[in-house]
């Protein structure tokens, strides 16, 4: 295995742990956990429902308390949330009395502050014409499919230029023919950008098809990383390819597995 | 075009009188025909029963009252005179009418003697209008105010004035309450150490308002040149009719989705962009339905208020008709209470547009 250099690493986890206190003393979601993501990697988490992966990801995203540990992002340790963790949640979250430019430009306004508003505008259409929005700039949020609102809320956390891209399993709430189409978008727009991103997910197709890396969870209470995958599988990725290859049965076998037990 | 009059009739919420327009139109006689038979049979049929009721009752109630007139004459008067009296009040006389609930054809006649009085006064309006608009003009010039007409007022008038009253008291109830319930919705600390005020003061009834508003009035505003009781009872009303607002403003803000308040830690919105861009858009909705709430509150509150502040509109309408005892008070109160109820339901429906205008929430 590679070693990481300290300079390659985007994101490091170090000892985290969660803890919600109950009169019957604390209940650990999470102890001891390790991450580490490298500049421009693609790193999935699985597991069972209820084994804490989310709450990892909101406490990396700063919406949320670590009890112990350190998160740094580029070697700096996370204050709060802020839009250097662009977060893409599993309900859009979108402001539904804004049109879908607004909402994106809403973000890039706290961003670049010093840009003009031209400028402003031309980064928000150029990420929503990318997730394939170019002609639903100005419809309200509220009009707008469930998948549309989703591709909305990727061009919002993409426009951000974050850091580390947070992805709380993003296309949950699709359907699967959705599904199939947002993670080609996304896996799309990542690609240009290769931005080091964290996604959340219970579908071991989706970790597969969009990660270098899926990291397997034990589940909670006390949850850890139990295994890891490294996906070698050649990007740019198409789905075509990647189905037909034989090492994406190998993965799949190997993710299924730790899953079943 | 035909679809614009179908979409504009169900936006004001008259989808039941779909089939009627299509009717109409000629879309579909025969199908429309009998679905507007169908959905208007039953109102139709709900309104005679109404008045079928409402005029045996007041038929049972008048021929109590009608026996109880003679025998009360025959007693201190003798036979000869009750005799009288029966054929007197059988003639439809109506110096001799017994006083009881009137019945529909009463409140119809009352409702066209009021219409006829609105009309005697406007044309007496108009007329001391140019009879006075040479000596105003001259008036003006010399900078004195002008000669008001100061005769008695329509009915049609005093409609106009609660109109103006209740609109004043909810503008200010809206300014009073929707400030303030975004600052207690902001605040938890402020929410905690202020219920009790919200909880003490709301179900103060609007005749202690009244009071506690005139007693501060008469004292600031004692040597004001200006209309006392206007204001004592547009205050009033504002004072009654706010905490709905108040209340569902608070409650509005201070429970806006998690997920908005998450979207706007992390993109580090400032105080001012997060209450004005995320908190207040997402509670509007419910500002308003508290809004509508305090509409109907201040109306149902003015007739009460203006009752007893012997300010000028529909409340003292009614007081004074009850006062005075004529033949046809009692109608005419009817009457008010039926132009109350209508105009009540009718400013509902106003705000239920600017609610749904407002809104959001992708409802059909």
């Amino acid at each position: 295995m590679e070693v990481l250099t300290e300079e390659k690493i985007m994101l490091e986890c170090r000892d985290i742990k969660k803890a919600y206190p109950t009169p019957k003393g604390d209940f650990v979601v999470l102890e001891n956990f390790q991450l580490q993501a490298k500049e421009s990697e693609f790193v999935s988490i699985i597991g069972h429902s209820g084994c804490g992966k989310s709450t990892l990801l909101t406490m990396i995203a700063g919406l949320n308390d670590i009890t112990a540990g350190a998160i740094t992002v580029a070697n700096y340790p996370i204050q709060g949330a802020g839009p250097d963790r662009a977060v893409v949640f599993q309900s859009p979250s979108l402001f539904p009395w804004m049109t879908s430019l607004e909402n994106v430009l809403i973000g890039v306004k706290q961003v670049f502050p010093h840009a003009t508003t031209n400028q402003r505008l031309e980064i928000c259409k150029y990420y929503l014409s990318k997730v394939g929005l170019a002609d639903s700039f100005y419809k309200k949020a509220k009009d707008l499919s469930q998948g549309m609102k989703q591709r909305v809320g990727i061009a919002r956390a993409f426009a951000l230029k974050p850091k580390v891209l947070l992805l709380d399993e993003p296309f949950g709430m699709l359907d699967s023919m959705t599904r199939i189409e947002l993670q080609d978008v996304l896996i799309d727009v990542w690609s240009k950008e290769k931005i080091t991103a964290i996604m959340v997910t219970h579908d071991v197709d989706e970790a597969i098809f969009l990660s270098d890396r899926v990291i397997m969870m034990t589940s909670g209470p006390y949850a850890k990383v139990g295994e890891v995958a490294h996906i070698k599988l050649e990007r740019p990725r198409n789905r075509k390819t990647v189905v037909e290859h034989p090492d994406f049965y190998k993965y799949r076998q190997q993710l299924l597995t730790f899953l079943d037990h | 075009m035909g679809q614009t009059i179908l979409a504009s009739f169900r936006w004001l919420g008259f989808g039941f009188l779909d089939p009627l327009v299509k009717l109409f139109q000629g879309i579909e006689p025969k199908k429309n025909g009998a679905l507007f038979l169908k959905k208007a049979i039953i109102p139709i049929l709900s309104i005679a029963i109404f008045l079928g009721v409402a005029n045996f009752f007041s038929s049972y109630l008048y021929n109590i009252e009608r026996e109880r007139k003679i025998e009360k004459t025959r007693e201190t008067q003798g036979d000869e005179a009750a005799l009288a009296m029966q054929e007197c009040i059988d003639s439809g006389d109506i110096s001799c009418k017994p006083n009881s609930l009137p019945s529909p054809a009463d409140v119809w006649r009352a409702t066209q003697t009021l219409i006829a009085d609105h009309r005697m006064i406007s044309t007496d309006k108009a007329e001391f209008k140019t009879r006075t608009a040479a000596v105003n003009a001259q008036r003006h010039a010399q900078g004195l105010s002008s000669i008001r007409y100061t005769g008695r007022p329509s009915f049609v008038d005093q409609i106009f004035t609660s109109l103006k009253t209740v609109f004043a008291g909810f503008l200010l109830a809206a300014f009073l309450a929707i400030p303030a319930g975004i600052v207690l919705g902001l605040s938890e600390t402020l929410r905690t150490a202020l219920n009790w005020i919200i909880q003490i003061f709301k179900p103060v009834s609007p005749v202690v308002w009244l009071l506690l508003v005139s007693m501060v009035v008469k004292t600031i505003l004692a040597s004001a040149d200006m209309d006392k009781s206007f204001v004592i009872s547009f205050i009033s009303v504002g004072l009654c009719s706010m905490w709905a607002t108040l209340v569902n403003t608070s409650v509005g803000v201070s429970s806006v989705d998690k997920d908005y308040l998450n979207v706007s830690k992390v993109l580090r919105l400032g105080v001012v962009s997060n209450v004005f861009k995320v908190i207040l858009p997402s509670s509007v909705p419910l500002i308003f339905t508290g809004l509508r709430i305090t509409l109907s509150v201040a109306w149902m509150v003015l007739i009460a208020i203006e009752l007893l502040a012997q300010s000028p509109g529909l409340g003292s309408f009614v007081w004074e008709e009850f006062q005075n005892g004529a033949n046809d008070s009692n109608a005419k109160i009817i009457v008010a209470m039926f132009v109350i109820g209508g105009i009540g339901f009718a400013l509902d429906r106003l705000m239920m547009l600017v609610q749904k205008a407002v809104s959001y929430e992708s409802k059909a």
